[in-house]
């Protein structure tokens, strides 16, 4: 259990650029994923094609080729996924301006992968209200935009907010990947070089790596039964 | 986003067999009217050729400006009289084969495991109100004890491996299991046992919710014709979650088929696996990778439709059921890491 102890600082390391690549993959395929649930909701035929396009392709490609395909293939088309080297964001997520482009990428692959997933939650919450609720609403005279705002955004929210929940959960633990994919710090490839390169014993390895991700998904997983029932019981 | 405007009041009429014979797609739109359906015609078409026009510039252009619509790279895959297409195509079929065969065993292996793990935390759960009122008080002290401490175990490592990346376990498996004199020569077991370990928990907590979401009848009528807490998990519980779980359990199934693309890490000779091999000698990695996406779409896009038709077919059955299983789907969904 030494191992604990002494690397403790390797571990926390570890932990916080995991935590980095999960904050900002998180906001990206928020937006990503709130993009594509409104193409695929939209009267216009094209934008829905879009849409389910995106979906179909993300959710049923393995992240190792996602991942694959925005390590290897941006550069080969020469970008250097530099347009997430945002000023201000940079200062705290400093690994984004790096030479190593590995860490834009990861992130990158991430929020495209799990923006299928938000779009489907976000989407499955729309449709989840019933239509008699809008009809409702249109038939007191609320224009669009009011019925979005009163009616069907606030009830929508309800019914996504636990399956929203469970893709980031699921998003957390897939961030492992970027360890295998060139980012080096984050805490599975702490894990490897620990036990590879270091020859550390397996055991507490294990203890500290499995601490590290816990840490971020069991509260989150318990967080979301109590919301869950809440919206239950309402 | 085009907002379709409110159909005037002279097409309310028409309503009712048209939305008869157009289910609603979406409840955010009103049936559209003559105005708002020339809107949407005419913005479709400058649309589509927008994103025609767009796909052109920013993802074929590039591509062929890289030259990577070149028949160097695309020849091993599609030409037949190329040297390397047959050995090539060999390869990505024992790949495929592997994949399968992984996901397969890997499946079946999760399916026995977490039906198991489900019984056994329900059967927890229903012993841990037990009184035992004919034993003697210490006798009873013991065994409420022994259930709490097998209850706190159960629920500990389902937790753990839930929460923790499959990655992580797979890793840990492959470098572990030989320690302890679980040496296999052929890696295919550690990643069943790492994917077996990650979705039996998953699977466990899919049928659980599944058999908790049942009515409370369905165990007070087992208990009043004499079945035991065993008979009544095995004859009337668990049938009834699997089927309401079916569309869950059917997308698990996807889960398990791309997680077996994490097999790089332990060297199993996967298809993605193998056309990283490959790409070392071919040097067309955009190429192969797109293959093997298409392979993965296609595969896990007929999984989902399967999923699709059996929630339907289930539906069509007994309204009964049909109530219950809309309380317990939305509990599936809520299983965090039934999505990956």
């Amino acid at each position: 259990m030494n191992v604990l102890v002494d690397r403790f600082d390797v571990f926390a390391g570890g932990f916080w650029l995991t935590l980095q690549i999960c904050i900002l993959a998180g906001i990206g395929a928020l937006l990503i994923g709130t993009i594509m649930a409104v193409l695929r909701i939209s009267p216009v035929a094209p934008l829905r094609a879009v849409g389910t396009a995106y979906v179909t392709v993300f959710r049923n490609v393995p992240l190792t080729v996602v991942l694959f395909f925005s390590a290897f293939g941006l550069p080969a088309l020469g970008s250097n996924a530099r347009f997430l080297d945002v000023p201000g964001l940079n200062v705290v997520f400093s690994r984004l301006g790096t030479d190593l482009p590995y860490f834009r990428f990861a992130v990158l692959g991430l929020c495209l992968y799990t923006g299928a997933f938000v779009c489907e939650a976000l989407r499955s919450g729309v449709n989840a209200v019933a239509p008699g609720q809008a009809e409702a609403a249109r038939a007191i005279g609320l224009t669009f935009t009011q019925s979005l705002r009163y009616v069907i955004l606030p009830q929508a929210w309800k019914s996504a907010v636990v399956p929203l929940g469970s893709v980031i959960i699921a998003m957390i633990k897939n961030s492992a990947l970027a360890g295998f994919f060139g980012v080096v710090g984050d805490l599975s490839q702490t894990a490897d070089s620990l036990v590879s390169a270091d020859g550390l014993p397996l055991i507490p390895v294990f203890i500290g790596i499995s601490i590290g991700y816990l840490i971020m998904t069991v509260p989150l997983g318990i967080l979301l039964d109590r919301v869950e029932r809440r919206v239950a019981t309402r | 986003m085009t907002a379709t405007p409110t159909t005037p009041a002279g097409t309310a009429a028409k309503r009712p067999p048209r939305r008869l014979t157009t289910p609603q797609t979406s409840v955010l739109y009103d049936a559209p009217g003559p105005r708002a359906k020339r809107i949407t015609l005419v913005a479709s078409v400058v649309i589509g050729i927008a994103i025609i026009a767009g796909a052109w510039l920013f993802v074929i252009e590039p591509l062929r400006d890289k030259g990577q619509f070149s028949a160097e790279l695309w020849g091993p895959l599609i030409d037949p009289s190329n040297a390397s297409f047959t050995l090539l195509w060999q390869r990505l079929g024992q790949g495929a084969q592997a994949t399968l065969a992984a996901a397969v065993l890997s499946i079946l292996s999760s399916l026995i495991f977490g039906t198991l793990l489900a019984v056994v935390r329900i059967q927890l759960k229903e012993l841990a109100q037990r009184r035992y009122v004919g034993l003697p008080a210490p006798a009873a002290l013991v065994l409420r004890a022994l259930t709490w401490v097998l209850n706190v175990v159960t629920r500990v490592c389902v937790e753990i491996f839930r929460g923790l990346p499959v990655v992580i376990t797979i890793f840990f498996v492959g470098r572990g299991l030989p320690g302890f004199g679980l040496d296999f020569s052929n890696p295919l077991w550690y990643l069943v046992i790492g994917l077996t370990i990650y979705n039996m928990v998953v699977i466990a907590e899919i049928l659980r919710s599944g058999m908790e979401g049942l009515p409370i009848g369905q165990r007070e009528a087992a208990a009043s014709i004499g079945l035991t807490p065993t008979q009544t998990t095995r004859l009337v519980l668990l049938p009834q979650a699997f089927r309401i779980m079916l569309p869950a359990l059917i997308s698990q199934l996807v889960v398990v088929l791309k997680d077996t693309s994490l097999a790089f890490i332990i060297s199993y000779e996967e298809l993605l696996n193998v056309a990283k091999q490959a790409t070392q000698l071919l040097h067309n990695p955009i190429q192969l990778y797109f293959v093997v996406g298409l392979f993965f779409i296609l595969v896990n896009y007929s999984l989902s439709k399967l999923a699709g038709y059996v929630q339907r077919r289930l539906s069509r059955r007994g309204s009964s059921i049909s109530a219950s299983e809309d309380a317990a789907t939305t509990e599936a969904v809520a299983v965090p890491g039934s999505v990956t």
